[in-house]
This record gives structure tokens, C-alpha cells and sequence, in this order.
């Protein structure tokens, strides 16, 4: 039995294994990080906090990069009845991304940031030292070179074969992350301008375009895992892309409430980002529907497992813990704050992290030459998959539980207190965050291990069958 | 979702619908940047306070400390730090780092030149004359 329908899906493979290799170097940072929020002083000045941080984010950002362009190489071909366009530019931009990506975090971890700058030509085109966009010249120009070499490499492939909607989502996605990333090389010195367009990367992408990628990939799983009708996963996923787009664009006003921008924007970043969660709704709803209206028993539990997760997870911590404090009277006290670090832990994991281990999940033992995992690794899989989510939902509640104490100390009492001070108060929750993210550590392990866990030998014959031998 | 909704419905929705959040989305940003030098210090920032931006983010400053509450949660707010101490006791603060205090949250030392920490002064002086809409509640940031 052919398990892939076309060879050259298996360029998605090396992506998913650099994905999962660097979740593993995000949370190790993670760890460091939440740990210097209590031992203030731990590894100072090795590893400064400033410089986890951007380890910690820049490889989040890489690996759900590689997760998506993972999963564009795996479905395309697949949708589009095709094989890929060129399978060697894939490689070859695998390689150029991979090692781009790990000479910037090596220059992190070894240069001062300053160095660093002044090494890589800040000084032509000063890009740097804005958050998520800290990126040096050289590795930004990288990143538009393999965007654009991906998306000639999709775009041909979609071109050449048959054009069903969920793919036109897809590349529509990816081709709105790759033109808003321009953003990132403007910097005016107008600090408000600057903050305003920074925006335009960072918030279109998560609240924007990502939401395409990230349903055309559920919607991908969805219709392979039910067997649900085409027609209706992708009816399903135009009302959600709809809702995303017209939400999420004027919902970027959420951000324009206090940084210079007029106070109009209370009102239209409220009003529309208020919706916000409308588009994570109709996800969970779809995931539920199709899965409940399934026309097939698909022997891949774990996957199934992490798509109905994803649409929960989603809704909680981008739609819910979003919308928490979108509102700008609510948001006046809680800008900046340990509320916003809440929602954005549960906001990546939920929506973006769990929707790259869901095609992974889908498509990774296909690309290892099995059908399914045997029933060990799954079991195991779903652990990691309660594992790492409980604890992610513990991390969130005790940041959301330290960001009210913080509001309430430093910015409604009668007589505040100053921003260290509250934040020596503080420490009993960022223990336990941190605590909860040992666990998550132990989920990533279990997860990890699942990958080689094989059935006990009784029933060693149905995991271990060659599927080129059925 | 019945059989009267059906998806070419759906898609010139989506279609429909985005090409009017984007156009909306280019009006008021048109009318944010025409409204902006009303609202800041100086429409051009001057040299120095251009240059206090640069050393800013090339030591990645953003990465502990919030500039009008965005960047990290670790270190506190700068946007109004010229209000709540001063050009003086920044200079000197800076100077001083780090405090070494064992288990305190520990500041690089960037070994600013005099003129260099001008520079940082006047662009955080810059921006604490932002119209922030009255944000944040209080001096503590």
C-alpha cells in the first residue's frame, strides 16, 4: 500500500522534525525565563533575561514557520492531485532556513545584541531591537528569500494541478504572512509609526492571516480524519476566514488605544475586536460537528484528539482570554501587564502550536512509512497531548491570577505601588507558573518519546508490519 | 448550515467582506497618520532623540522593560519614566547596572558614553510627550 498519494510530500518531513526540534529549544528557554522571574539573578549576565526572551519567541516563531510550511508541502500536492513543483527547492530552502534560523539564535547567545547589530549592517537599514522583529538584517533578508521560494514552489504546484478552496485559503494565508513581513524592515523614527505598522506584522499575522493557514490545515485534517463532504468542511471554512479577516483587520485598533494613536480607536479596536472571538467559535463548532458527523472510524485517535483540542484550546485563549481584556476601559488597567503574557501563552499554544501538532499528529507516520502509530505511541501521545494542555491552562490561570494582583497593586489602589514592589508580591504565582511549566516540560518529553514507543510484543506485528510489504 | 447557503455564497462573503475591512482598515490609518503630529512631541523627531531610539532597541531594551506598555513584563514601563524620575536619576541609574543585589532582577552595563545616555534621555523624554490618551492610570507605569 502507497501511503503518501505523492512522493514529494515527503519534503514535509524534515520541516516537522526541525519544528519539533526547536519547540524543544522554546521551552527550554521558557524554563530559564520563568525561573529568572523568581532567582531575579539566575545566569546573569550569561543569559540575560532580555536575550531568553528573544530566544524564547524568535524560535516559537521559527518552528510554527517550519510547522506551516510543513504542512503546505504535505497538503498541496494532496489537494492540488500533483506532485510538488520542485521538491529540491524545498530541501534546499529547508537547509537555508534551518541554518539561517540557528546562526541567529547562536549570534543571540554569543554576541552582545549591540555587537550583533553593529556585525550584520543594522546601521544600513535599522530593523532591529523591536520586539519579535529582533532579527538581524541578514536572517530578516532570509526569511523573504524562503517565503518567496516557498510560495513559488506552492504557488506552481496549486497552479499546475486542481484548485479546490481549501488550498486557495492556504496559500491565500501564506501569502498575506510573507507581504505583511515587509512591515518589519520600516522603522521610522517616529516611535508611534513605528509601534502603529509594527502592528501590522505582528497583530495581522496572529489575528489575521494565521487564522487562514491555521483553518485551511484543521479543515485539511478534518477531511481526511470524518470523511465529511468537501462542500460543507469548505462552506465551513469560509464563514471562519470571514469572520477572522473582518474582525481581526480593524480589531488591530486594540493596540492603537494608548501608544499616540487617536481615541477613536477605542471604539473600533473594542467594537471589532470584541468579535474576535467569533471566528475560534465557529472553529470549536466545526471541529465538533465534523468530527460528530464522521463517516469513518480513522484509526489515528491522536489526531483526531489534537484537532478537537485545537478548536477548544483556540477559543479559550485567543477568544476568551482575548476578549478579557479587549475593551479599552478594561484594557486601561491591564495594558502591559502579566494579563497580556496570559493570554499570549494560551493564545499561541491553543490556536497555532496545537494546530502544527495536529498535522504533524495527521501526517508524521505516513512520512515514516505507517498508516497510523501503534496503539502505545498514540496512548503515549495523548498523554503528552493532556499533559502539556492542563498545564498550559495552569500557567495561564496563575499569570492571569499575578496580572490581577499587579493591576490592583500598581494601578488602582489609592496609593500604588511602584512596579518592583509589586512585583516582589507576586512570587507565590510565578512559582507555580513556573512549576506548571515543569509539567509542560514533562508532557514535551512524553510526546517526544512517543515518537519511538513501540507495542509490547504480543502485539509487536500490527505496529511493526511494513507497510510497503501490504 | 442548510442547502440554500451555499459555498460560492460563503466565498463571496469572504471576498465581499475583506475588501471592506481592508479599505476601512487604509481610511483610518490614512486618517491616524494625518491626525499623528498633532499628537507628538515633534512631527520629526529631532537627531538625538532619533539617535536614543537606535540605542534602544540595538541593546534590545524591549526585551525586560514595556515602552507604553508593549515589549516584555519583566522590568518597568518606560513611556513615562522621564515623568516619574527625571533625566538625572535615569543617567545615573543606568550607570550603576548591574546592582548585583543577590536574587534581584539584574540590568546589563552598557557602558554608555555621556552623549550617549543624552541621546537615550531625550527620546524617552520624547516619548513620555505622547498623547497617550491619559495612559498609564498613574506615574507608577
Amino acid at each position: 500500500m502507497q501511503l503518501l498519494q505523492y512522493k514529494s510530500q515527503a519534503v514535509a518531513k524534515p520541516y516537522f522534525i526541525a519544528a519539533i526540534a526547536l519547540f524543544v529549544g522554546q521551552i527550554l528557554f521558557g524554563l530559564i525565563l520563568g525561573l529568572q522571574y523568581v532567582v531575579g539573578d539566575f545566569l546573569f549576565p550569561a543569559i540575560p533575561f532580555n536575550i531568553a526572551r528573544m530566544v524564547h519567541t524568535n524560535l516559537l516563531i521559527v518552528w510554527l514557520l517550519f510547522g506551516f510550511m510543513g504542512a503546505a508541502y504535505y497538503l498541496v500536492p494532496e489537494e492540488s492531485e500533483t506532485e510538488l513543483h520542485s521538491p529540491l527547492l524545498a530541501y534546499l530552502m529547508f537547509w537555508i532556513f534551518l541554518i539561517a534560523g540557528a546562526l541567529t539564535i547562536v549570534g543571540y547567545l554569543m554576541v552582545p545584541y549591540a555587537s550583533l547589530a553593529q556585525m550584520t549592517g543594522n546601521e544600513t537599514l535599522e530593523t532591529m531591537g523591536r520586539e519579535f522583529l529582533e532579527q538581524p538584517l541578514p536572517t530578516k533578508l532570509g526569511i523573504v528569500v524562503v517565503a518567496l521560494a516557498f510560495l513559488y514552489n506552492i504557488g506552481m504546484t496549486i497552479l499546475k494541478g486542481r484548485k479546490t478552496a481549501l488550498s486557495i485559503i492556504l496559500l491565500t494565508g501564506l501569502v498575506g504572512l510573507a507581504v505583511l513581513f515587509l512591515f518589519a524592515f520600516y522603522n521610522p523614527s517616529n516611535l508611534v509609526k513605528d509601534k502603529y505598522f509594527w502592528w501590522w506584522v505582528v497583530h495581522l499575522w496572529v489575528e489575521g492571516v494565521w487564522e487562514l493557514i491555521m483553518a485551511a490545515i484543521l479543515g485539511f485534517v478534518l477531511l481526511k480524519i470524518t470523511g465529511v463532504d468537501r462542500e460543507v468542511i469548505e462552506k465551513w471554512l469560509y464563514v471562519i476566514i470571514t469572520l477572522a479577516l473582518v474582525s481581526g483587520l480593524i480589531g488591530t485598533g486594540h493596540h492603537y488605544y494608548w501608544i499616540g494613536t487617536p481615541g477613536y480607536w477605542q471604539w473600533w479596536g473594542g467594537i471589532f475586536s470584541a468579535l474576535e472571538p467569533l471566528p475560534f467559535f465557529a472553529m470549536t463548532v466545526f471541529c465538533f460537528n465534523m468530527v460528530n458527523r464522521r463517516r469513518r472510524e480513522h484509526p489515528n485517535k491522536a489526531a483526531t484528539l489534537w484537532a478537537l483540542g485545537t478548536g477548544v484550546m483556540a477559543f479559550l485563549g485567543a477568544g476568551v482570554w482575548g476578549f478579557l481584556h479587549t475593551l479599552a476601559p478594561i484594557n486601561y488597567y491591564t495594558h502591559g501587564t502579566q494579563i497580556t503574557a496570559a493570554h499570549g501563552h494560551l493564545a499561541f499554544f491553543g490556536a497555532y502550536v496545537m494546530v502544527v501538532l495536529t498535522i504533524i499528529s495527521y501526517a508524521m507516520p505516513m512520512l515514516r512509512g505507517r498508516e497510523v502509530n501503534p496503539e502505545r505511541a498514540q496512548v503515549l501521545e495523548m498523554w503528552s497531548f493532556w499533559l502539556m494542555t492542563v498545564s498550559m491552562v495552569f500557567i495561564t490561570l496563575f499569570l492571569t491570577a499575578a496580572g490581577i494582583l499587579q493591576v490592583w497593586l500598581q494601578r488602582i489602589i489609592p496609593s500604588p505601588q511602584s512596579f518592583m514592589a509589586v512585583q516582589d508580591q507576586l512570587h507565590i504565582f510565578y512559582w507555580l507558573r513556573w512549576l506548571a511549566g515543569l509539567v509542560f516540560s514533562v508532557g514535551l518529553a512524553v510526546y517526544l518519546y512517543s515518537f519511538f514507543a513501540k507495542d509490547k510484543p504480543q502485539t509487536a506485528e500490527a505496529g511493526e508490519a511494513q507497510p510497503a510489504a501490504t | 448550515m442548510s442547502a440554500f447557503f451555499t459555498k460560492s455564497m460563503a466565498r463571496n462573503i469572504f471576498y465581499g467582506g475583506t475588501l471592506f475591512s481592508v479599505l476601512l482598515f487604509l481610511a483610518l490609518t490614512f486618517h491616524t497618520t494625518w491626525r499623528l503630529p498633532g499628537r507628538i512631541p515633534t512631527e520629526t523627531p529631532a537627531p538625538e532623540v532619533a539617535r536614543g531610539k537606535m540605542l534602544w532597541e540595538t541593546r534590545n531594551c524591549i526585551g525586560c522593560h514595556t515602552l507604553l506598555g508593549e515589549g516584555a513584563y519583566f522590568a518597568p514601563e518606560l513611556g513615562n519614566v522621564y515623568k516619574r524620575r527625571g533625566p538625572d536619576f535615569i543617567k545615573i541609574w543606568i550607570k550603576a547596572q548591574p546592582t548585583k543585589v543577590p536574587g534581584r532582577r539584574q540590568m546589563p552595563q552598557f557602558n554608555f558614553s555621556d552623549q550617549q545616555l543624552d541621546d537615550l534621555v531625550a527620546f524617552l523624554k520624547w516619548t513620555s510627550e505622547i498623547n497617550t490618551e491619559k495612559w498609564p492610570p498613574n506615574i507608577e507605569g
